[in-house]
């Protein structure tokens, strides 16, 4: 009986399970993993937009711009977890470290998607909007970001999807956030393999993910309703 | 008025874009900047608006040194009209016509009315309002450009090949429009193609310009064609100057013949119905159609309109010699047709009375 019970807790799909039994702590996990993935994000972009026009104003910034946020993007998380604090001379287990360094990351990603969205601006709508008398700063944000968005929201889709993903690997240094389930399923797994932490862990990302990825998408929607016009022409 | 003084574009790799332009765009008139591409025509547009800033010299605008305004404020004064339009895809076409009363502070409610107002003014149906540019086909695009362009009601216009971009029927039409329009509201005008016909069609003035950006010469287009000041202009006006000037020539009252007709829905015509083997095709209005051969095979037979030979133009009383000369030229009976305002058939010519009518002018 007890090893039927046990069996039993111990099955992949026992996750459920798994979950209500340590809800309240699961769901602080959950919030701590939804802060450090969109925080980033909105940090990430409110630096792209000035570094993505940069890049695109002045055509020899473009290049450099580029591999460098193309080399921060290639080091390893865990090596700025553990480099951050020290750097910066920060608590050791501070939770700032992970969304530092995602912002890194998300900056990285988006100044390129910056750029290339401003760039893919119709040359022709902004010698017209100059033509008409539009100042350069009321220019930039009336005309050149709107018609952007779409390249721009694609690539926070992405980038926001990515940190959902990362913020995992923070957990597994000991910091909160539903990567702390996978440091659990491992510790339980010393003996005999033990999956609902796991399984819990895979199941609550992919939800994050979906669920973050479908307001991005909601707000592109809202914010581009010319795309849809054309569209259903 | 614009007036060009001395104005020079030079990049810092010593390339010369304008070259001492000087040239005056009388107020209410169409001035056209025509020339082969590397002549600076767009160069020279822009700097009046200072979308490009000369390297020396001055552009005025009346009385005012244009440099010596806040670039955006000169710019709302000045309407502009660029090829493939430059709408703002993200706007409807309302708000996109509205642009400029908004940027010049103008509330919301009247900005709109007045665009609607100009929406309807360049020919687009009041629906079209609540669309989006990309809805739209390149000529209608066109159209809101235009309307964009004269929201602020300004009295100056600079036009970048508006036209170029639209196939040639819609194109034509658009020319048409324009210049009805340039009829009612006398704008000073710009305007930059590289089309020589075009430039000749709208401008009162077409001033050419040679690679390098130097004006080469400034003239009516009936002068222009007339007497080309080199080698250059007269290679750029083209082989055909000739004939194309005859459209700057009335052909007054020319007399013309009576010219039998068959109704298109009546019995075949017989030979001696028409002249020459040839009757003309007149709709019930008395408009003609076209051209049947007369013929005893078919006689007694209804006239439909599958049967008829549509060649030849129609001339209209009291038009150019070109278009009277044309109706001949194309006509399969060798008669031009003529016709009054309403399109009635007059009467009709021979290609031998329009040279002599031609030969006695010069």
């Amino acid at each position: 009986m007890l090893t039927l019970l046990d069996s039993a807790s111990s099955s992949p799909w026992y996750f459920f399970g798994y979950f209500l039994d340590h809800r309240a702590t699961d769901l602080g996990w959950l919030w701590d993993h939804t802060w450090l993935s969109v925080v980033p994000v909105v940090v990430g972009l409110l630096l792209a937009l000035p570094l993505g026009w940069l890049a695109r104003r002045y055509s020899w910034a473009y290049p450099p711009m580029m591999s460098i946020t193309g080399l921060l993007y290639t080091i390893p998380s865990i090596a700025l977890f553990v480099l951050i604090p020290p750097l910066l001379g920060l608590d050791p287990l501070t939770p700032l470290q992970v969304p530092i360094a995602l912002s890194i990351y998300s900056t990285s990603l988006l100044v390129r998607v910056v750029a290339d969205g401003l760039g893919a601006v119709p040359t022709e709508t902004v010698q017209a909007a100059t033509a008409l008398g539009y100042r350069p700063l009321a220019r930039f944000f009336r005309v050149e970001l709107p018609i952007a968005v779409p390249v721009i929201t694609a690539g926070l889709r992405v980038a926001v999807v990515a940190n959902v993903s990362i913020v995992a690997v923070a957990g597994t240094i000991g910091l909160d956030n539903l990567g702390r389930l996978f440091d659990q399923g491992y510790t339980l797994s010393v003996t005999e393999p033990y999956y609902p932490p796991i399984v819990l862990g895979i199941v609550m990302c992919v939800l994050l993910a979906l669920v973050l990825d479908a307001i991005v998408l909601l707000v592109d929607r809202a914010l581009t309703p010319w795309r849809r016009a054309v569209r259903s022409r | 008025m614009i007036r060009f003084d001395g104005a020079t574009k030079r990049y810092p790799d010593g390339t010369v874009a304008v070259d001492e332009l000087s040239l005056e765009a009388p107020s209410g008139q169409i001035t056209v900047l025509v020339g082969p591409s590397g002549c600076g025509k767009t160069t020279s547009l822009r700097m009046i608006n200072r979308m490009i800033e000369p390297t020396s010299g001055t552009i005025w605008l009346d009385d005012t040194d244009t440099a010596s305004l806040p670039a955006h404020e000169l710019r709302r004064q000045i309407g502009y009209v660029i090829q493939n339009a430059g709408l703002f895809p993200h706007r409807t076409i309302v708000d996109n016509v509205a642009t400029v009363p908004l940027l010049l502070g103008e509330d919301k409610t009247k900005a709109r009315a007045r665009a609607m107002e100009l929406i309807e003014r360049v020919g687009l149906d009041p629906a079209f309002a609540k669309r989006y540019p990309a809805q739209l086909s390149g000529g209608q695009q066109q159209r809101v450009g235009v309307a964009r362009a004269l929201a602020a009601d300004p009295p100056v216009m600079l036009m970048d090949e508006p036209f170029s971009a639209v196939d040639p029927v819609v194109r034509e039409q658009l020319q048409e429009e324009f210049l009805r329009l340039q009829n009612d509201l006398g704008k000073t005008i710009v305007f930059v193609t590289h089309d020589i016909d075009e430039a000749i069609k709208l401008g009162d003035q077409v001033a050419v310009l040679r690679v390098g950006g130097k004006l080469a010469q400034l003239a009516a287009p009936a002068d222009l064609l007339a007497r080309p000041v080199d080698a250059f202009v007269a290679g750029f006006v083209g082989r055909d100057r000739g004939y194309r000037a005859l459209g700057f020539t009335g052909a007054g009252t020319i007399d013309t013949h009576q010219e039998p007709s068959v109704a298109v829905g009546a019995a075949y015509p017989g030979h001696g119905a028409g002249i020459d083997g040839w009757i003309l095709a007149v709709d019930a209005d008395g408009k003609p159609q076209g051209w049947l051969p007369t013929g005893e095979e078919q006689r007694g037979d209804v006239v439909t309109d599958a049967m008829l030979y549509r060649g030849g133009t129609l001339a209209a009383q009291g038009g150019s010699l070109r278009a009277v000369l044309d109706a001949c030229l194309s006509s399969p009976s060798g008669r031009g047709v003529v016709v009054d305002d309403s399109g009635r058939l007059v009467g009709s010519v021979t290609a031998r009375e329009v040279l002599d009518l031609i030969e006695k002018r010069g």
